[in-house]
C-alpha cells in the first residue's frame, strides 16, 4: 500500500500519466500518430536531445547549469569530422572516442573555472560556449560538410537499421537507452554518483562528511562534456552532414525536457528515468503538431507554454515540500 | 542608533567597493582605447567611428539595464531579446496591416500614428514583463527557467506573427527614433541618457530601489523585515521588460525592419555587460554607471576588432574570453581582501 503512494507522489508517475492523456489526444486527433513509422521516427528524435539531457541531468544535480554543451557538441563533431576527412580514415569506434575526449577537455576547462574560482556555473557556461563556438566558426571554417563528403562509415553507422514489422527502427536506439542505463548505474549505484546528489542538495554538508568536493566538480562537468561530444557526431552520422553553426538553441530546449522530468534546477533531484519521459514528451510536443494539423510556426510558443506550465507545476510541489 | 551607524558603515564600505569597481572599468576603457588608436589610428580615431557607435551601442546598452535590474534581486531576464523583437513586429503588424499610412494624412497625423506605435510596443513590454514577475513573484518559478519559457513563447510570438521574414515599412518617424539626430546627437544615444539617468536616480534616490537592493542581498531578511518582496520583484521585471520593449523600437527604428531572431547574441552580451558592469548575478550589486561604461568598452573593442578585419565570429570568441577573464579578475581581486 505504502509502495503504491509513493509511486503515485513520484514525479515521473505525474510525468508518464500525462505523457499517456497526451498520445491519446495526438492519436484521437489523427490516428495517424499510431503507425510504426511514425513511432520509430519519434523514438529516432530521441536519441540526440537525450543523450544531451543525461549530458544536463548531471550538471543539475550537482546544482549547476549547463549552456555550453551545444557548442562542445558542435566543436566535437566538426572537428572529428573534419579529422577523419583530412586522414582519410574510415571508422567508427576511433571517431566518436575522439570526439568524447574534445567534449570531455571542453567540459573540464568549465570545472576548472568554475571550481577553483567559484563562479557561477551560468556565467562560465555562457562564456565558454560563446568561446569554443567563436573559435570554431573564426579559426576553423564555416561551410557544412555535406553528405558527399561525409565519411561514409560514419553515414552508415548512423544509418544502421533494424526491421520490426515492415517497419524500420534505428538502432541508435539502443545506444541512447545504453548510456541511459549506464548513467542510471552511475548515479544511483555508485559512490561518486550519489557524491553528485550530495554535492548538489548542499556543497558545504557534502564537503563536511568527506566527500571530494573537487573531484565531484570536475566529474560532474567532464561527463557533461563527454556526453555532449558523444551527442554530437552520433547526431552528424545520423544526419549525414556536419554544419558547424548546427545545435542552435538546443540549450533551452534541453533543459526544459530536463526540467520536464522532474529535476530540479536547485540540485540534489533529479533521475534518468524522468529525463527519458521528460525527452519524450519534448520531442513528441514538437514533432506531433504537424500531424494535429497546427502550423508549424507555433511550435516556439507550444514549446515555451509547456515550460512555463510544467515549471509552474514543479514549484507548486517544492512550494508544498516546504511546509 | 547602532543600526544607523552600521548603516553608513556599510553604505561606506559599498561606495569604496563600488567606486573601486568603476576605477577598474575606467581603466580597462581607457586600455582598450589606447590599443585601438594604436593599432588603427586612420581608421579608429575619426568621427565617423564614434558616431556610428553613438548609434548602435545604445540598443545593447538599455537591454543591459534592463538585465542589470533582474539581476539585482538575483534573478535574470533571458527573455529580454524575445520581449525586444516582440514589441518591434507588434508595432511593424500595427503599422503595416492594422493601421496604415493614409495617402493624404498631414504630418500630426503621422506622428500621432507613431506615438500610438510606441505606446503599443512599450505596452507589449509591460505586459511581458508583468508575466514574467507574476510567474516568479507569485508562482515562485526560478527566474532563469520562467524567462527561459516566456522568451520562447515570445520569439514564438514572433514567429507566428511574421512566419519567418523580417517585417518592414516603418513609418519614417520611427525611423527618427533609431537613425536621427537631435541637436546633432543620436536620437539612441539621448533615448540610452535618458533611461541611464531615470534608472539610476531610481535606484538610488527611491524607496523602490533600496528595495531592491536588500532583497538582493538577503531576500529572507527582506521578508522579516516587512518588506513587500513579492511587488518589489514583481516591479523590477515589469520595468526590465518596459525597457527590453524600447531597445526593440531603438533596433527596430535603426535597421528599419523587425524580424523574429534578431539580435539573439545579444542575450549573452546583455549578460557579459552587466556582470563586466559590476553586477553581482547573486543579486544586492550592480549601477548604472558601472553598466554604462561596460557597454562602452566592449563597443569600442568590437569596433576596433571589426577595423582590424576580424571575422565577427572571432569577435565572440573575444566576448566570451573577456567575460571569463574579467569574473576571474573579480575573483582574484575579492581574495586578495
Amino acid at each position: 500500500m505504502t509502495s503504491v503512494s509513493k509511486l503515485l507522489r513520484r514525479s515521473e508517475t505525474a510525468v508518464l500519466a500525462i505523457l499517456i492523456v497526451v498520445m491519446i489526444v495526438i492519436g484521437v486527433i489523427n490516428p495517424a500518430f499510431w503507425q510504426a513509422d511514425n513511432l520509430f521516427n519519434l523514438l529516432r528524435a530521441n536519441v540526440v536531445i537525450g543523450i544531451m539531457a543525461l549530458s544536463v541531468l548531471t550538471v543539475m544535480i550537482s546544482g549547476g547549469i549547463d549552456v555550453s554543451f551545444p557548442a562542445f557538441a558542435v566543436a566535437a563533431m566538426y572537428l572529428t569530422v573534419i579529422a577523419m576527412n583530412a586522414m582519410g580514415y574510415q571508422g567508427v569506434v576511433l571517431p566518436f572516442i575522439g570526439a568524447t575526449v574534445i567534449g570531455l577537455l571542453c567540459g573540464l576547462a568549465n570545472a576548472f573555472f568554475i571550481h577553483t574560482f567559484r563562479m557561477i556555473p551560468l556565467i562560465v557556461t555562457l562564456g565558454s560556449a560563446s568561446v569554443v563556438r567563436g573559435l570554431l566558426l573564426g579559426l576553423v571554417g564555416t561551410s557544412i560538410i555535406n553528405i558527399d563528403r561525409m565519411p561514409p562509415s560514419l553515414i552508415a553507422f548512423g544509418s544502421s537499421t533494424i526491421e520490426i514489422g515492415g517497419s524500420k527502427l534505428s538502432l541508435m536506439i539502443f545506444i541512447y537507452l545504453g548510456i541511459a542505463l549506464l548513467m542510471w548505474l552511475f548515479l544511483t549505484r555508485t559512490m561518486a554518483g550519489r557524491a553528485i546528489f550530495a554535492y548538489g542538495d548542499d556543497a558545504e554538508s557534502a564537503k563536511r562528511v568527506g566527500f571530494n568536493t573537487r573531484r565531484t566538480v570536475y566529474l560532474v562537468y567532464g561527463l557533461a562534456g563527454a556526453l555532449a561530444g558523444f551527442a554530437g557526431l552520433l547526431h552528424a552520422s545520423m544526419i549525414w552532414l556536419a554544419n558547424p553553426r548546427d545545435f542552435v538553441g538546443y540549450e533551452l530546449d534541453v533543459i526544459a525536457a530536463v526540467v520536464l522530468g522532474g529535476a530540479s534546477i536547485f540540485g540534489g533531484r533529479g533521475s534518468v528515468f524522468g529525463t527519458i519521459l521528460g525527452v519524450f514528451m519534448l520531442t513528441l510536443i514538437k514533432n506531433s503538431l504537424i500531424i494535429m494539423r497546427i502550423d508549424n510556426t507555433w511550435q516556439g510558443v507550444v514549446v515555451g507554454c509547456v515550460i512555463v506550465i510544467a515549471t509552474a507545476l514543479t514549484a507548486w510541489r517544492d512550494r508544498k515540500a516546504l511546509v | 542608533m547602532k543600526a544607523r551607524s552600521m548603516n553608513k558603515l556599510t553604505d561606506l564600505r559599498r561606495f569604496v567597493n563600488r567606486d573601486n569597481n568603476i576605477l577598474q572599468l575606467l581603466i580597462i576603457t581607457a586600455v582598450i582605447f589606447l590599443l585601438m588608436s594604436a593599432l588603427e589610428p586612420n581608421k579608429f580615431l575619426r568621427y565617423y567611428n564614434f558616431e556610428s557607435i553613438s548609434f548602435i551601442f545604445p540598443e545593447l546598452g538599455i537591454v543591459a539595464i534592463a538585465m542589470m535590474l533582474a539581476m539585482l534581486t538575483g534573478g535574470i531576464d533571458l527573455s529580454v531579446i524575445g520581449i525586444a523583437n516582440l514589441a518591434g513586429i507588434l508595432a511593424g503588424v500595427f503599422f503595416t496591416r492594422l493601421y496604415p499610412a493614409a495617402p493624404e494624412a498631414g504630418a500630426a497625423a503621422e506622428l500621432m500614428r507613431v506615438i500610438a506605435g510606441v505606446v503599443l510596443a512599450l505596452g507589449v513590454g509591460l505586459l511581458a514583463g508583468t508575466l514574467n514577475g507574476l510567474l516568479i513573484a507569485k508562482v515562485r518559478i526560478t527566474p532563469i527557467l520562467a524567462t527561459l519559457g516566456t522568451g520562447q513563447i515570445f520569439t514564438g510570438l514572433c514567429m507566428v506573427l511574421t512566419g519567418g521574414p523580417a517585417i518592414v515599412g516603418f513609418p519614417a518617424w520611427w525611423g527618427f527614433i533609431g537613425n536621427g539626430k537631435i541637436l546633432g546627437i543620436a536620437v539612441p544615444l539621448v533615448l540610452f541618457l535618458v533611461v541611464v539617468v531615470a534608472i539610476a536616480v531610481m535606484l538610488t534616490k527611491t524607496p523602490f530601489g533600496l528595495n531592491l537592493f536588500l532583497i538582493g542581498t538577503n531576500p529572507r531578511a527582506a521578508v522579516f523585515a516587512g518588506l513587500r518582496t513579492e511587488r518589489m520583484v514583481l516591479y523590477s521585471y515589469m520595468l526590465s521588460g518596459t525597457l527590453a520593449a524600447l531597445a526593440g523600437i531603438v533596433l527596430s527604428g535603426r535597421t528599419n525592419a523587425a524580424k523574429s531572431d534578431y539580435g539573439t547574441s545579444y542575450l549573452l552580451q546583455a549578460v557579459l555587460i552587466s556582470v563586466l558592469g559590476g553586477t553581482n548575478p547573486a543579486g544586492g550589486k550592480g549601477t548604472v554607471l558601472g553598466v554604462s561604461i561596460a557597454v562602452i568598452a566592449l563597443m569600442l573593442l568590437a569596433s576596433g576588432f571589426q577595423m582590424m578585419r576580424f571575422s565577427n565570429h572571432l569577435i565572440d570568441f573575444i566576448w566570451g574570453g573577456f567575460l571569463l577573464l574579467v569574473m576571474v579578475i573579480n575573483v582574484l581581486r575579492n581574495r586578495g581582501k
